[in-house]
């Protein structure tokens, strides 16, 4: 706020010619910083909604019973006493570690999976002059943003006469439905922007064409890997239909099928445990998201073009 | 080290477009080649299916002894520099140049030898730790260069490396690639659009226009004893003045608009001037071949042209004068010097300006100012005459030589 609002009246000072020194605000200075006043306002806004509800949950899971059962108007928006108890409740009580390693193995799993066989994919929509390309990838995005809940029925019957129900292995394979798509589609179109004549001298240079691929192509369009990468993660760490759909022993729960289970007793709702589960499996995303946002403007500067 | 052998190559494209078509081409070990000429005239192409990076739709190409129709980039062992040198950004300059080698499994020490060496012949010795992205438009050049010299390859191939500089660095690196190329001494095939590249840095030099071979000579041959029209307009800066002019009927004189000429001797004999006496020839004159009169002296026995000075450029070593007569010039637009493939060629179509521009190159010392009348004297046996149908030059007997060999 300060950088815009300090410049101004010099830039302003520059520009015009001042009859003399002290002369009140004119009407385009007044105008000018109200704009920037505004602006930032607005965007303190848009901060204050995104964030209030991560706040509120993490203000429920630092919270006692007692003081949720007291209700906001007896303790303010923030909690009276901080405490733990809900976290360590999750675990021990709980048992939410087990989830939350399904839940890894599970989006680990299919990522890998995902940008192995994505970026080859992509590789040769991109590259290779293949009959009807167009129709393919319009059909891959298609089977991207087809509705999850229409998928549930066909894909529960395929695994229950395979007998592969209640199983977190078959979930993998359940996730790829929709992880290879977008991350094909959006690899291919990052590997389409990569100048041919990078990998043409990787091949004059004696490459094959997967040696090119690994060591030229894959390393240069590394911001789109990675983003496929998240993506993936993201969409198979944070499902619930298909979770709940294939899985039955809780131990074979991932976390958040886990989490609607956590807080419920007979008498209770303990909204503290599942916000202290929310607040867990939140960290792994906000932490990806924060490093590889770093990878990905890194990864931008690329010099091998004039 | 080995030579490259192009025979009766084609390429044709889906929808049948004709990139290059029946081209043959001989590169001696160790020799410079350059292919020349405007864009879409299928130079690159040709160098791309020497590299393996286009298919071979017709003919054979040798590298050495092999013929390589069939083989991948990889087991060409061809090194190419590419026009926006296609540097690998994630890797450090070192990592660049020594890419080729640590593909082939070599080891690092040697690598690391090699990869100095290459840098110590480009002057990248300080930069070998950076990214491409921290060179300047000339190191990056440079980088592309020792990617190709560090391999040690059977071959060059150079598509346009200098395009992307600004003028006094594609000066300095002119000289340089030409002085690495004959310390190396490995045959190389250059693609340029550029007539001076094409005449300051070659052995030879091959011109193009739309997928045909037009005349391969050494580019002086090329300069003084053009096969056609087009490789006269081509090659020279200025270009050559050509002119639409007239055989008297003894094949002795040449009428432009109100002027004559005389004929050299050498052009006088019936075998070649025969055919076009008493019918028009395409005249062409280089601009130095244009004297000023006034500086020739009265003795001289050349012609003398007589023109209307538009303007005088001072270029300090010499200077340009620009006139016209009331002959009609042939421009870039007539179609036997344009690009297009396949067009009629009528001789009544030739340049519609009746009275038109042309350039003399005179000594400082010349007089001529622009708004007068000036008179040139003309190096007659320097006068090259283009049949006007075919665009074929008409040359005395003897002068001749054919194309596509080593000169």
């Amino acid at each position: 706020m300060s950088s815009r609002a300090v410049r101004a009246p010099g830039a302003a000072a520059s520009r015009t010619v001042r009859p003399h020194p002290g002369a009140p605000l004119s009407w385009r200075r007044v105008r000018k910083r109200a704009w920037s006043v505004g602006f930032y306002l607005l965007v303190l806004i848009v901060i204050f909604v995104a964030l209030f509800p991560f706040y509120w949950i993490l203000r429920t899971s630092l919270s006692t019973n007692a003081d949720i059962a007291r209700g906001t108007e007896a303790t303010g928006l923030a909690p009276s006493h901080l405490s733990t108890n809900a976290y360590s409740q999750d675990f021990s009580q709980q048992h939410f570690l087990t989830p939350l390693i399904n839940s890894a193995i599970v989006a680990l799993v299919a990522t890998a999976i995902t940008v192995v066989v994505a970026t080859m994919a992509g590789y040769a929509l991109a590259r290779l002059s293949i009959r009807g390309a167009g129709a393919i990838l319009g059909f891959i995005l298609l089977a991207g943003f087809f509705p999850v809940l229409a998928m549930v029925g066909p894909l529960f019957l395929l695994l229950r006469d395979l007998g592969l129900l209640d199983s977190i292995y078959p979930l993998i394979l359940a996730y790829l439905v929709y992880t290879l798509p977008i991350a094909t589609w959006l690899l291919r179109n990052f590997f389409a922007q990569i100048p041919r004549e990078l990998e043409e001298a990787a091949l004059v240079d004696g490459a094959t064409r997967l040696q090119a691929l690994r060591k030229v192509v894959v390393p240069v369009a590394l911001p789109g890997v990675f983003t496929a990468a998240i993506l993936s993660f993201i969409l198979a760490w944070n499902d619930f239909t298909f979770a709940v759909s294939f899985l039955e022993t809780p131990g074979n729960f991932t976390a958040p099928l886990a989490i609607v289970n956590l807080g419920q007793s007979q008498f209770q709702v303990f909204y503290n445990r599942i916000d202290a589960a929310v607040v867990i499996i939140t960290i792994p995303i906000a932490l990806l998201v924060l490093f590889a946002q770093r990878r990905i403007v890194a990864g931008l500067t690329a010099g091998s073009f004039r | 080290m080995a030579t490259i052998d192009i025979e009766d190559v084609s390429k044709v494209y889906a929808g049948a477009t004709e990139a290059v078509s029946e081209l043959s081409l001989h590169v001696a070990d160790g020799e410079f080649l350059i292919l020349v000429g405007p864009s879409g005239c299928g130079k690159t192409t040709a160098l791309r299916m020497i590299a393996g990076l286009e298919e071979i739709t017709d003919g054979t190409i040798k590298i050495g002894d092999r013929v390589v129709n069939e083989l991948s980039p990889r087991e060409r062992d061809v090194a190419m520099v590419f026009q926006n040198y296609a540097l690998y950004p994630h890797m450090t300059v070192a990592e660049n140049i020594g890419f080729a080698l640590s593909l082939q499994k070599i080891d690092r020490q040697e690598i690391r030898r090699r990869v100095g060496e290459a840098a110590e012949i480009l002057g990248l010795g300080e930069h070998l730790r950076r990214k491409p992205a921290q060179l300047s438009g000339g190191q990056r050049q440079r980088v592309a260069m020792g990617r190709a010299i560090v391999r040690e390859p059977a071959a060059f191939l150079m598509d346009e490396p200098l395009s992307n500089l600004d003028a006094k660095l594609r000066v300095q690196m002119r000289s340089e690639i030409a002085r690495i190329q004959r310390r190396v001494g490995v045959a190389t095939v250059y693609v340029t659009h550029d007539q001076i590249e094409a005449m300051t840095m070659g052995d030879r030099v091959a011109v193009m226009r739309a997928g045909r071979l037009q005349q391969c000579d050494a580019p002086q041959t090329l300069y003084d004893a053009p096969t056609n029209l087009f490789v006269a307009a081509f090659i020279g800066s200025p270009a050559m003045n050509l002119y639409q002019a007239d055989v008297d009927t003894a094949g002795e004189r040449l009428r432009l608009g109100e002027q004559t000429l005389e004929l050299p001797e050498a052009m006088r004999s019936e075998s070649v001037i025969g055919p076009y006496r008493s019918r028009s020839v395409v005249v062409g004159i280089r601009p130095e071949d244009l004297a000023d009169a006034a500086l020739a002296g009265e003795g001289s026995a050349d012609g003398r042209l007589r023109g209307e000075v538009d303007l005088v450029e001072a270029l300090g070593a010499e200077k340009l004068v620009h006139f016209r007569i009331d002959a009609r010039r042939l421009d870039a637009h007539d179609e036997r010097l344009s690009t297009d493939e396949d067009v009629e060629l009528g001789a009544g179509e030739i340049g519609a300006a009746a009275s038109t521009a042309g350039v003399a190159r005179v000594p400082p010392a010349s007089a001529i100012e622009a708004g007068t009348q000036a008179t040139f004297a003309v190096a007659v046996e320097r006068l090259h005459l283009f049949d006007p149908d075919s665009g074929e030059a008409v040359k005395p007997v003897g002068a001749g030589r054919p194309t596509g060999e080593p000169a």
